[in-house]
């Protein structure tokens, strides 16, 4: 009995590390989703898609024996620049007719990604090597891997860099001011089109990030936005979207929740966790865990 | 001192939605004026100054500031050529601190040594904003977001100056020094455009007005001279 208690606090701590890299992970792709909807107020459903596109290029990358460094920049590149010409293209023309509309585009963009990733990728799952080579270290019962260390360092780095960003450069003090109040930015000289662009062109950018991180725990393939994508907007949700600390802590505690679930009850509740937390913050803290709770602006 | 022309409006009109909010307005201010626009609630007086600002185009008509046509530019462009508005409601970003919403009324600017004058100038104007200059906006009372709010606006050091309803829901002990700071601006040598409610207070330190009633200018003068006018007596200052 007694030692099987400890087996049982070995194997949460086992899943808890391994829900905190996989936390960072959707803590990455959420970050993309909180930034957007911070500026513009848009759901950008499309943004799962971004992730994909960029894991593709760093694909091919690759495979032109591109060393994995410059493989990432292909991803993160391909990734902002393709988000950037969406929102030139699809958003900023229905910019000023409403949410609905908005979230009904979106929606379809992402549909229309899906599927021109079939038709250009092909539909077969492809594999991204680890971005090092893989090192499992012991401590006691517990593995940790020097993977999923590199993961957490590098996520905690990108929101350091994501802080310094916005309240010590021009450009970030600009998107704070763009999010808060559209048309004074514009009047103080802000070309808000151009912050608009840059703050899809960084989300995604992080998103093409993820994307190749993830290669060392799944194949990628031109569907995979659309899972990756709602788990990521679920974290930004639950974390209190619009604000990036939120994104963050929403990450962590669904990637937790979903591997203590999966490990301790059933993997098949891998994927319903996140919607249960959902549903309860919805029931409980509307605007999320660190969400302040305001009127909806008339 | 008024013969420079530095903003001119040739038969403007501007639809807000479906309401034609302002109707063949023709205005013009001189450099070094205070000019004042007043008016009754919907009488087209704010759809005019977003309109010169850029955040409405007219729907026909010219606007020339300081000689060349700026009615097509967007907005921030409009404030790159030396036009800042401060807008209506204060609207200061709340989740910048001070010295960040004056950061951004800089934006534009890239002399270090200049802005940091400027800087002293806003500060000595209110000092207020001094004490509290690394508090976020949301804390400041509505008066004090109003001294930012045009303090943001001076930080882009435009040559003509936009102020919308300034007094608009402070503390009657504030009304006095933010009038006080406009006359300081002024004679800094800003030309400003006033927008206000407080008929009396604004007649007192401008040069000029024009009084809008149904997106038409129906009367304009010196601002003597509407002070004494009777129209205006009954309308806006109450006897």
């Amino acid at each position: 009995m007694n030692q099987n208690f400890t087996f049982l606090l070995w194997d949460c701590l086992q899943y808890l590390i391994n829900g905190i890299a996989q936390g960072s992970l959707y803590a990455l792709v959420a970050l993309g989703y909180t930034m957007v909807y911070g500026i513009i107020r848009l759901v950008n459903f499309a943004h799962g898609e971004f992730l994909m596109i960029g894991a593709m290029c760093g694909f091919y990358a690759i495979r032109a024996h591109l060393p994995m460094p410059i493989a990432i920049i292909v991803a993160m590149l391909s990734s902002g620049l393709i988000a950037v010409i969406v929102e030139r293209l699809v958003y900023r023309p229905i910019r000023k007719s409403g949410r609905i509309p908005a979230l009904i585009t979106a929606i379809g963009t992402s549909l229309f990604f899906q599927y021109f990733g079939q038709l250009t990728f092909g539909a077969d799952p492809k594999t991204i090597p680890p971005f090092i080579a893989e090192k499992i270290y012991n401590f006691g019962e517990v593995n940790v891997s020097n993977v999923q260390l590199a993961i957490l360092a590098i996520v905690l780095l990108v929101l350091f860099f994501l802080w310094w960003l916005t309240h010590y450069t021009k450009i970030g003090k600009a998107m704070r001011a763009v999010s808060f109040n559209l048309e004074a930015a514009e009047l103080m000289g802000i070309n808000t089109n151009q912050i608009i662009s840059f703050t899809f062109f960084l989300g995604a950018a992080l998103a093409g990030l993820g994307g190749m991180l993830m290669g060392y725990t799944m194949s990628i393939e031109p569907m995979m936005g659309m899972n990756l994508g709602t788990k990521a907007f679920v974290a930004a949700v639950v974390g209190g979207i619009g604000i990036i600390p939120g994104a963050a802590l929403g990450g962590f505690i669904i990637g937790i929740a979903e591997n203590l679930v999966a490990g301790l009850y059933k993997s098949s509740f891998r994927d319903a966790v996140s919607f249960f937390i959902l549903i309860i913050i919805l029931l409980v803290k509307p605007s999320g865990i660190l969400g302040k709770n305001i009127k909806e602006k008339v | 001192m008024r013969n420079e022309k530095i903003l001119e409006l040739i038969n403007i009109n501007t639809h807000y939605g479906a309401i034609h909010a302002v109707k063949n307005i023709n205005l013009e201010l001189y450099k070094g004026e205070i000019v004042t626009l007043l008016g009754s609630n919907g009488a087209g007086k704010t759809t005019t100054l977003h309109t010169i600002s850029g955040l409405l185009k007219p729907s026909s008509g010219e606007i020339l500031f300081n000689g060349g046509a700026i009615h097509k530019l967007p907005a921030h462009k409009i404030t790159g050529r030396g036009l800042a508005q401060s807008p209506e409601g204060r609207q200061v970003f709340a989740n910048l601190t001070i010295r960040e919403n004056l950061e951004m009324g800089a934006y534009l600017r890239s002399n270090k040594s200049e802005i940091e004058e400027d800087f002293k100038f806003v500060y000595s104007l209110f000092p207020k904003l001094l004490e509290r200059e690394s508090q976020l906006a949301q804390t400041l009372s509505g008066g004090e977001q109003q001294m930012l709010a045009i303090a943001r606006a001076y930080m882009s050091k435009p040559a003509l100056l936009l102020l919308d309803e300034p007094s608009l829901g402070i503390a009657p002990i504030l009304v006095g020094s933010i009038f006080k700071a406009i006359k300081e601006i002024n004679q800094k040598g800003m030309t400003i455009l006033l927008v206000e409610q407080n008929a009396f207070l604004a007649l007192n330190v401008s040069n000029r007005a024009y009084v809008l009633t149904n997106g038409q200018v129906s009367l304009q003068g010196p601002a003597k001279d509407l002070l004494n006018n009777q129209e205006i007596k009954k309308a806006y200052l109450g006897h």
